[in-house]
């Protein structure tokens, strides 16, 4: 009898209500005040008062250990950010150990231009007998008074490699021949470089003798311009002791 | 008829009249409703089954509603109050799961 099931569920929305579905709808109201009142309360319960203790203190658990896991992530983030501090500051402080290193070397390889207070010695050659050598000899006496770069006529860097020739009576030094009046710029000291050139027997009385004149300047300002190429050691290696 | 009626006032009374839920019978509400559902579609079961009778429908009601608040309310004591009311409305969702399969055999011969 599959239709008497539809059949009676008609004849319950249309029969005259009896005793027994007033009851059924008296407790179906019921069951709807209670299942709405407590879907608003559900909804509205922000504050934890409907929870059971249990439950309370399982979320107060979980929520503690997440609190303590943030903290110990905290810590390693800030450990690796003292690490990166320290790295970059020990970065920094080689950066300018390797700078200074580089500004001492390449006034001594004579790669960069220099300024700086000093002497410049003017040498006339009338006679053209000023040789190489005795050049050489004004150069070496620069050096022992402290000269930190000489150069020669604007044009020759002296640096450690420097040499010197004569090639057909003229003088060449580091390839680049050079031609009287010769004017010597050094840098250092202007008072001991100056003493260094006219002390008796020195370079001034040897150009003297060679019928020669030299004349030195101190200046506050002694500016060095031509530059020496500096190359790649071929044979040399850098070793420890 | 009047019973459907009775379930739509009941829902928009407790919708617009806002009660609050007393504190101590939080904790027992919600599987009280779901008791009386189960209760209810029992009772429309034996409605369609063609045994539906009215004293039977109000005992096993009420009897629904006091049985699962008294367990859970039992288990509040013991200790295991959560575990056990997860355990009540478990049982009730299968009850209440054969019996709309029952309903739906009956309505719709499938």
């Amino acid at each position: 009898m599959p239709d008497s099931a539809r059949s009676r569920l008609a004849r319950a929305f249309l029969a005259r209500p009896g005793r027994g579905q007033l009851i059924v709808a008296a407790l179906l109201a019921m069951l709807g005040f209670a299942a709405a009142v407590q879907i608003r309360f559900t909804n509205t319960d922000a504050d934890f008062s409907g929870q059971r203790r249990q439950d309370l203190v399982a979320l107060l658990d979980s929520l503690s250990s997440a609190s303590d896991r943030a903290e110990s992530r905290i810590d390693e983030l800030e450990q690796t950010r003292t690490e990166l501090l320290t790295a970059s500051e020990r970065r920094r402080a080689a950066i300018e150990e390797a700078r200074s290193r580089l500004e001492v070397l390449s006034v001594l390889t004579g790669t960069v231009a220099v300024t700086g207070p000093g002497i410049t010695v003017s040498v006339s050659d009338p006679a053209g007998s000023v040789t190489a050598a005795s050049l050489l000899n004004g150069v070496e006496e620069l050096r022992d008074a402290g000269a930190e770069s000489i150069e020669i006529n604007d044009r020759a860097r002296v640096v450690a490699a420097t040499w010197f020739t004569e090639v057909g009576g003229r003088i060449v030094v580091d390839g680049v021949t050079l031609r009287a009046p010769y004017v010597i710029d050094a840098i250092g000291s202007p008072h001991t470089l100056s003493e260094a050139m006219i002390f008796p027997g020195g370079f001034a009385d040897e150009v003297k003798e060679l019928g020669g004149t030299a004349s030195i300047d101190e200046a506050d300002v002694v500016r060095i311009t031509s530059l020496h190429e500096a190359e790649q050691p071929e044979y040399s290696q850098p070793t420890d002791r | 008829m009047i019973a459907v009626v009775g379930l739509l006032l009941g829902i928009v009374a407790g919708l617009f009249l806002e009660p609050s839920v007393p504190e101590p019978l939080q904790p027992y509400l919600p599987i009280a409703v779901v008791a009386a559902l189960d209760a209810v579609f029992g009772g429309l079961r034996a409605y369609l089954d063609g045994i539906f009778d009215d004293k039977v429908f109000v005992i096993s009601f009420v009897s629904n509603v006091f049985i699962a608040s008294l367990i859970v309310y039992l288990g509040d004591q013991l200790g295991v109050g959560g575990q056990l009311s997860t355990g009540v409305i478990v049982v009730l969702g299968i009850r209440i799961f054969s019996n709309v399969a029952a309903i739906r055999r009956h309505v719709f011969h499938a």
